[in-house]
């Protein structure tokens, strides 16, 4: 049976993320000496779950409880009903309703804002932004081009306004607008008469402007208009922040792309180059898997790939190797067919097998042994690739795994593909020791928004 | 006893094998050579054998031969919804969903729509039809050690819970497709044997025989024995031989059982005497042959509506199955879309065969041996019938056989349910590893028995059946709209659920303690999917129509994925 918890051997040590799944990584198979490294991202966290959220209720068949089942029913549909049609107004002291009733405006703008300025955006926050100023009408402008206008006088204003804004955004500075500037000198019963225009930021770069027109400038009208800007800006740069985080992890996604390491190739090409003259059958058939591998390493689109189709990349690679080891390679395969439709990263399978084959058995002496399992594990993929070579010191595997040591590039790069990819709690676990040999298991989801093979 | 250590035996063998398998899996080792074997697909059939075997629960073997004896024809409703119910799947969620990649409904809904709020009200929807779906097959363990060695019937409950869950808990018995499949084969087997020994040995049977005016007789001499006390009802005046505690007095001997009410306890046995009506017992029907062929659901009920309650049946088994948490995952280990299709079409095929021996079992009964009408345990009639017709060792063999098969029924769905249970809470709800997924096997089990051991009152079919209503009233139309209307919102979506499975949820407990047994109510409650399945579509629609802000931004992208078959996907280029 797969994945009984073990009670780690005295001998054996566990380390990694307290959060890992476990279970599925004490010391198998009499292998006591192992340890156990799962690798420890900076950026995990730990997270502690309440399982005791959920406690058995047991219907009893009985009047009673219907009755009761019944009445939370009408009470709940009852008590979210009132409080949906009241809302929260009368609630709390007038004061207390005045900063909810700010705050609230002020949440709604925010909202619309952290998704950047956009017209959309833009429509979507000015309503809030004119209640928050109290003014007749506002509009939001980029540096060059009206965005929106929630109020009156669009069509009488708007030019005026525009011109107003592209000012400030080439200056940086608030404006106070006047009859005259609004085009409304000589209609005294324009509603429009006055009003500010305030330079929306965005590191330091003016990005837009927040224009708040009424009938008469209160003095306090440029003051919060100037406060309301301000707040407005931070959400803007809230929002670059989201853009910038989310290019930089698809930039780092990108320099992780899968890679082929330069000693398969060179090793390969080796091997090839022996069966030339002795056995050019052979040497044609392995210049095609070669031509095979590297053509599904550089896999250009999606960075996914089932399950099914990583195996079939093993295998091309394992038959490569072969011509290198021949009989001393030996590997065996258990796959449940559950799991072949999996998606996970590209070469996500190769890179540990290659690990186990260099640092297994091309350090042996002897037979090397390598055992490639995919198994179902409920609403997860489990991976694993062991080898009874020579191992490794935990805490270089350690080193390693946390990128600072150069030897390890398959697995660091596979390990935090893994990390981007499903989050810091789905990584490689490592079990080794030296001369214990290794195990590497990877668990994956089986399904993932957004995760899907091309 | 020796039927019954013969059938005993039987069923310890299947437990085992079960447990067995399942725990090796797939620990059968291979070789390099191969690996193209290994990366390839499971085929069609044995895709779909393992769906049919996880499909053909406790409600499938020995309930549909129960409540078509009890009921009448009428009932076959049931069988021919539960097979049916894959034809709607077929036309409308198999392909799309394999091509969406979704592995639970949880998924779909929040890949679909996407919203983390809607996932939980799905897994809160996943849980309560599955618990439910576990009761029948609880009851129906209960029931066959009832049967078989006249344990108490919590017992049999008991075993069933403990075995599942810990295998469960300790790691077996996940997905092994294989283990299904030959489930599959185990079951058809099971039932078919005997069905077919029996027509041979009690057959010569004629339609007029089924249609005759008055209720059932005994056709020879026949001792019913009495497992359980049970209170039953004779329509003419019956002189019998009578052994054990009668009407609260112990009789050895003849006696003349007066028209009227009478009250039997456990291990009394009465012989009737050849031509003798067959007495009921109180909560079944005595039905004439007419009514009892009627093609109508209830139509024995007086105020019955049997038309509504046939159309309300049909819904609800139709659409439920579309619903099932456990069956949706079986489509996974699907390649393509394309061969989710093929699947489903074999899954069809298997099915109906299958459902062919149940009504047989039901037509001998009622023909040859009324007593179950007397004791009440109509559900026990795949169970008893073989030893009862055939008096040589062989019908203890094909009563051996058939609760064989009967525990393999059990086992199998309920693992798949407990599975998908105890997955649900612990990824969707509490989102912990394998650990958390142990404990939430062991919680969800314990749960299942708790609720399993009150349940006996009712037939395996009536369960099933209201799981298929409050499946049918939620993911049902989550799954069509989500599959085949763009403008469904995450906001309709749970509108939808909530709507459908409270109110049909409702509906099933007032029916459980009794509320409205006549009449509209009886039907409306009793078969609720009639009018809450619409309720939940229209309850999406109009949430949906309300809040079309909330359609995800990538909505294009989403139905590509659904409904662009693979062959169509643009192909990876050779490099870059």
């Amino acid at each position: 049976m797969f994945a009984k918890p073990v009670e780690p051997w005295p001998p054996t040590q566990r380390f990694g993320a307290d959060h890992a799944p476990s279970g599925g990584f004490s010391a198998p198979n009499g292998n006591p000496n192992r340890q156990a490294v799962a690798a420890t991202g900076g950026e995990s966290v730990g997270l502690v779950w309440n399982e005791g959220l959920i406690r058995p209720t047991v219907v009893g068949v009985k009047s009673v409880a219907v009755a009761l089942a019944l009445g939370a029913i009408a009470v709940a549909l009852g008590g979210s009903l009132w409080y949906w049609v009241r809302g929260s107004r009368g609630l709390g002291t007038p004061q207390q309703r005045t900063t909810y009733e700010v705050l609230h405006t002020a949440g709604l703008a925010a909202r619309a804002l952290r998704n950047g300025l956009t017209r959309e955006s833009a429509a979507r926050s000015a309503p809030a932004l004119r209640a928050l100023l109290a003014a007749r009408a506002t509009a939001i402008t980029s540096t060059s081009a009206l965005l929106a206008w929630d109020g009156a006088g669009v069509d009488d204003h708007a030019a005026a306004v525009l011109q107003a804004s592209r000012q400030v955004a080439s200056s940086g500075k608030a404006l106070a607008l006047g009859p005259g500037d609004l085009a409304c000198a000589d209609d005294v019963n324009c509603p429009l008469r006055s009003g500010v225009v305030v330079p929306l930021t965005s590191g330091g770069i003016v990005v837009g402007t927040l224009v708040a027109l009424a009938t008469s400038a209160r003095a306090g009208m440029l003051r919060s208009a100037g406060e309301v800007a301000r707040f407005a800006s931070t959400q803007l740069e809230l929002a670059e922040l989201d853009n910038a985080r989310a290019r930089a992890a698809e930039a780092e996604l990108r320099f992780l792309r899968a890679q082929i390491s330069p000693h398969f190739v060179y090793n390969a090409l080796t091997a090839i180059a022996s069966f030339l003259r002795t056995d050019p059958d052979r040497a044609r058939e392995l210049l095609h898997d070669f031509a095979d591998f590297i053509r599904y390493s550089f896999r250009s689109r999606g960075q996914f790939a089932t399950v099914a189709d990583e195996l079939r990349a093993v295998d091309t690679y394992l038959e490569l190797e072969r011509a290198r080891f021949g009989e001393r390679l030996q590997v065996v395969l258990r796959v449940a067919p559950e799991v072949l439709a999996v998606a996970v990263p590209c070469l996500l399978i190769q890179p540990l097998v290659e690990n186990a084959v260099r640092h297994g058995i091309e350090r042996k002496e002897g037979v090397g042994h390598v055992t490639i399992v995919a198994e179902d594990g409920d609403q997860e993929c489990v991976l694993s690739v062991e080898d009874d070579g020579v191992g490794m010191d935990p805490s270089a595997m350690r080193e390693q795994l946390a990128g600072r040591r150069g030897d390890g590039v398959g697995l660091f790069n596979v390990d935090e593909r893994l990390r981007q990819v499903f989050g810091a709690d789905h990584g490689l676990t490592v079990e080794t020791a030296v001369g214990a040999g290794t195990k590497v298991v990877v668990r994956v989801p089986k399904y993932r928004a957004g995760v899907r093979a091309s | 006893m020796s039927g019954g250590s013969i059938a005993l035996i039987a069923v310890i063998v299947v437990t085992l094998i079960t447990m067995v398998v399942g725990a090796l899996g797939i620990r059968i080792a291979r070789t390099p050579d191969d690996f193209l074997v290994a990366a390839r697909a499971v085929p069609p059939l044995r895709n779909a054998a393992a769906i049919s075997g996880e499909y053909l629960s406790a409600a499938s073997f020995l309930g549909v031969a129960g409540l078509l004896l009890k009921d009448g024809l009428g009932m076959l409703w049931y069988p021919v919804g539960y097979a049916a119910g894959y034809l709607m799947l077929l036309l409308l969620v198999a392909a799309p969903l394999r091509r969406f990649g979704a592995y639970t409904i949880p998924d779909f809904a929040e890949g679909r729509l996407g919203a983390p709020r809607l996932r939980q009200v799905a897994t809160i929807f996943v849980l309560v039809i599955g618990w439910f779906y576990l009761l029948p097959q609880l009851k129906g363990a209960g029931l066959t050690l009832q049967v078989l060695l006249g344990t108490p019937y919590w017992v049999g409950v008991a075993v069933l819970a403990v075995v599942v869950t810990s295998n469960i808990a300790a790691g077996g018995m996940k997905g092994v497709t294989f283990v299904q499949a030959v489930q599959y084969w185990i079951k058809l087997m099971a039932i078919a044997t005997p069905a077919i020994v029996l027509i041979v040995v009690a057959g010569g049977l004629h339609r007029a025989d089924l249609a005759k005016p008055a209720p059932p007789v005994f056709d020879t001499a026949t001792t019913v024995k009495v497992q359980a006390t049970v209170d039953f009802v004779v329509a003419e005046p019956v002189t019998v031989q009578a052994h054990g505690d009668v009407d609260h007095e112990l009789v050895e001997g003849p006696l003349t059982l007066t028209t009227g009410a009478h009250r039997v306890a456990s291990g009394a046995e009465l012989v009737f005497p050849a031509g003798s009506a067959a007495p009921h017992a109180q909560g079944v029907r005595a039905q004439d042959g007419s009514s009892w062929v009627s093609p109508l659901v209830n139509a024995g009920h007086k105020g019955g509506h049997p038309l509504a309650a046939t159309y309300s049946l049909i819904v609800a088994t139709f659409l439920g199955t579309l619903g099932l948490p456990h069956i949706l995952v079986r489509f996974y280990t699907n390649r393509n879309g394309r061969a989710a299709r093929r699947t489903t079409v074999i899954v069809l095929g298997l099915l109906g065969v299958f459902y062919l021996f149940p009504a047989v079992f039901a037509v001998l009964a009622r023909l040859r041996d009324p007593g179950l009408y007397l004791t009440g345990q109509t559900d026990s009639v795949v169970l008893v019938l073989p030893h009862a017709l055939i008096t040589s060792v062989w019908g203890e063999i094909l009563g051996a056989l058939v609760a064989a098969g009967a525990f393999a029924a059990f086992l199998s769905t309920s693992s798949g349910l407990l599975v998908s249970v105890a997955g649900a809470m612990a990824h969707d709800l509490l989102r912990g590893g394998v650990r958390t997924f142990r404990r939430c096997a062991l919680l969800a089990g314990a749960i299942g028995l708790v609720a399993g051991l009150q349940v006996q009152r009712f037939d395996l079919n009536l369960l099933v059946g209201w799981c298929f209503a409050i499946a049918a009233s939620t993911f049902c139309p989550l799954l069509v709209l989500g599959i085949w209307w763009r403008s469904l919102t995450w906001v309709g979506a749970i509108a939808g659920l909530l709507l459908g499975g409270v109110s049909s949820s409702v509906a099933i407990i007032m029916t459980m303690v009794g509320v409205g047994n006549s009449g509209w109510p009886s039907v409306l409650l009793g078969q609720p999917a009639i009018w809450t399945v619409p309720l939940a579509f229209v309850a999406m629609i109009i949430g949906s129509r309300l809040t079309p802000a909330q359609m995800p931004a990538d909505l294009e992208s989403k139905l590509l994925q659904l409904h662009l078959p693979e062959a169509l996907r643009p192909v990876v280029p050779a490099a870059d």
